[in-house]
């Protein structure tokens, strides 16, 4: 069952250039990014002028920023609350994939 | 669901009907249609385009010419803010994603063909559907409420919109001297903080043009439902001589020509305005569809990918879930909702098992007068031991007081999430 599944979803993926692109991976960290947009704009493109755009900062400066709101040493409103949330790998895959957007 | 049941149910899917593979590889792409345009299925609509690369056809059928956001709207009540600050159209969704609008209703859906008939008599037929229904009001539970008129006279505006702007009328008309009373359903119901938000508000308007008038909040519950020593503690420093709290007043009936709201006790409470907040369930597209399967009201999903319990192919989100433990019915965590399922909508679509593991958060702003604000967050994760969302310990938390700094956040905040579902 699981090999006539295994090659019938193969197949469907052989047989069409839509679903070549339908079926590449989502980018990664594009999820775990994206529990952060509702505050910080989609892809960290951030809307006004009150917080400063996540996307196309420097991955170090970004992870050592998040892990400072995790272990309480930066001081925030609500940071602090919601970086405890998050494992030190995770803050890590939000730094990488944050940098790596353009302003 | 593991690797190996996914795998099945994927393989027998595709034996069963051919047209499982055939609407992923043939010449059409696979449709979505999400019902509902408001944070989660805006939110929703937009991702699944940006995430499948443009390769999902994405429909929308919303009955709203416009979005108007929930949240800030306690603000219109209170007079620092306008409707149209909270207004926004659906032209980029079009424009910058491609998504498809319709502006009408689902009058019903066939899970077993995959269609779906509108209001105005149309058909579609999806691949999977996206319900994001919001709330329905219960008004069987209120009788007066459903004489004819009645709900003219007596507003809810717990949708903004119309009703919001006729509540502010209906508060700017109130001569000084006056009571204005709230009623608050049992939760759950949208939005645990907004009730107390209000009362704020129109305390603060109060404060400054009626200083003699009253709000009178008659609350079903035996609490403050969100943020009760914060709430009570402004209540007391700021609004001490308008505010005053009535817990386990549950209201069962409207006398809606005296203007008069009846507990279950009999009591009676009168007011120059009432403003009554009905209890409510999911919409009712969910259960005419048999999705509403707790307590007949709320939409049972499995959280990893928020695909109903009641249903294959048909994902609902937003507050018409029954929500994993502390989960509250905010418009954040619709936004949240609708990118997991998102996600796996286009994981599925695509012949890919979803992410497993997802994390989602909440944050909820409320304003106490025109600039000072307080929070409630948290962090929600899958436990594959529980099977369901749960919070992360040690996150989360309050405002450890009212503040003009979260003010700006609260505003930010409404910016982004805005831009988010439908820019």
């Amino acid at each position: 069952m699981k090999l006539t599944a295994t090659i019938l979803l193969t197949l469907c993926a052989a047989t069409s250039s839509v679903t070549a692109s339908a079926a590449d991976v989502i980018k990664s960290g594009a999820r775990i990014a994206a529990s952060c947009s509702g505050c910080h704009g989609t892809n960290g493109a951030t809307q006004g002028s009150a917080l400063p755009a996540l996307a196309g900062q420097p991955k170090d400066a970004l992870l050592a920023k998040l892990k400072a709101y995790k272990s309480g040493a930066a001081q925030s409103t609500i940071m602090t609350q919601i970086a405890k949330g998050y494992t030190e790998e995770q803050l890590e895959i939000l730094a990488t994939y944050f940098s790596s957007q353009k302003k | 669901m593991d690797r190996r049941q996914f795998l099945q149910a994927a393989g027998a899917s595709a034996l069963l009907a051919s047209t499982g593979c055939a609407s992923i590889t043939g010449q059409a792409k696979p449709h979505v249609v999400v019902i509902g345009g408001g944070y989660g299925g805006a939110t929703a609509a937009k991702y699944v385009r940006l995430w499948s690369e443009n390769s999902i056809d994405v429909t929308i059928i919303e009955p709203n010419a416009n979005f108007i956001s929930c949240p800030l709207s306690n603000l219109v009540l209170g007079g620092s803010k306008q409707i149209g600050d909270l207004t926004l159209g659906y032209d980029n969704l079009t424009r910058n994603h491609g998504i498809k609008l319709l502006h009408d209703s689902v009058s019903h859906i066939d899970p077993e063909k995959r269609t779906l008939t509108l209001l105005s008599g149309a058909s579609l037929s999806y691949d999977r559907l996206i319900l994001s229904p919001g709330v329905e009001f219960v008004w069987d539970e209120l009788p007066g409420m459903k004489v004819a008129g009645a709900q003219d006279k007596i507003l809810h505006a717990w949708k903004a919109g119309t009703q919001t702007v006729a509540l502010r009328l209906q508060l700017e008309g109130m001569a000084d001297g006056g009571v204005y009373a709230m009623t608050i359903p049992p939760q759950p119901y949208r939005c645990p903080p907004g009730p107390y938000e209000r009362a704020c508000q129109i305390a603060h308007y109060f404060s400054q043009h009626k200083q003699k008038s009253k709000v009178l909040v008659l609350d079903a519950n035996e609490d403050i439902v969100s943020k009760p020593a914060l709430f009570k503690r402004v209540w007391k420093e700021r609004y001490a001589n308008i505010i005053e709290y009535r817990p386990s007043f549950r209201t069962v009936d409207i006398d809606v020509g005296a203007r008069t709201a009846i507990s279950e006790l009999g009591d009676k409470v009168k007011a120059d305005v009432l403003n009554v907040i009905p209890p409510q369930r999911a919409g009712a597209i969910a259960a005419e569809t048999g999705l509403a399967n707790v307590n007949k009201r709320w939409c049972e999903v499995g959280f990893q990918t928020f695909e109903s319990t009641q249903a294959k192919n048909i994902h609902v989100l937003g507050d018409a879930i029954q929500g994993s433990p502390l989960m509250p019915k905010s418009a954040h965590m619709a936004n949240q909702h609708a990118k997991v399922c998102a996600a796996a909508v286009v994981d599925l679509l695509s012949g890919r098992m979803p992410e497993q593991s997802p994390i989602i958060n909440n944050t909820c702003y409320s304003f106490i007068n025109d600039k000072d604000v307080i929070h409630v967050a948290s962090v929600h994760t899958w436990s594959e031991e529980k099977k369901t969302l749960l919070v992360v310990p040690g996150s989360g938390g309050l405002s450890s007081a009212p503040n003009a700094l979260e003010g700006v956040y609260a505003n930010s905040w409404a910016a982004n999430i805005w831009s988010d579902a439908l820019s």
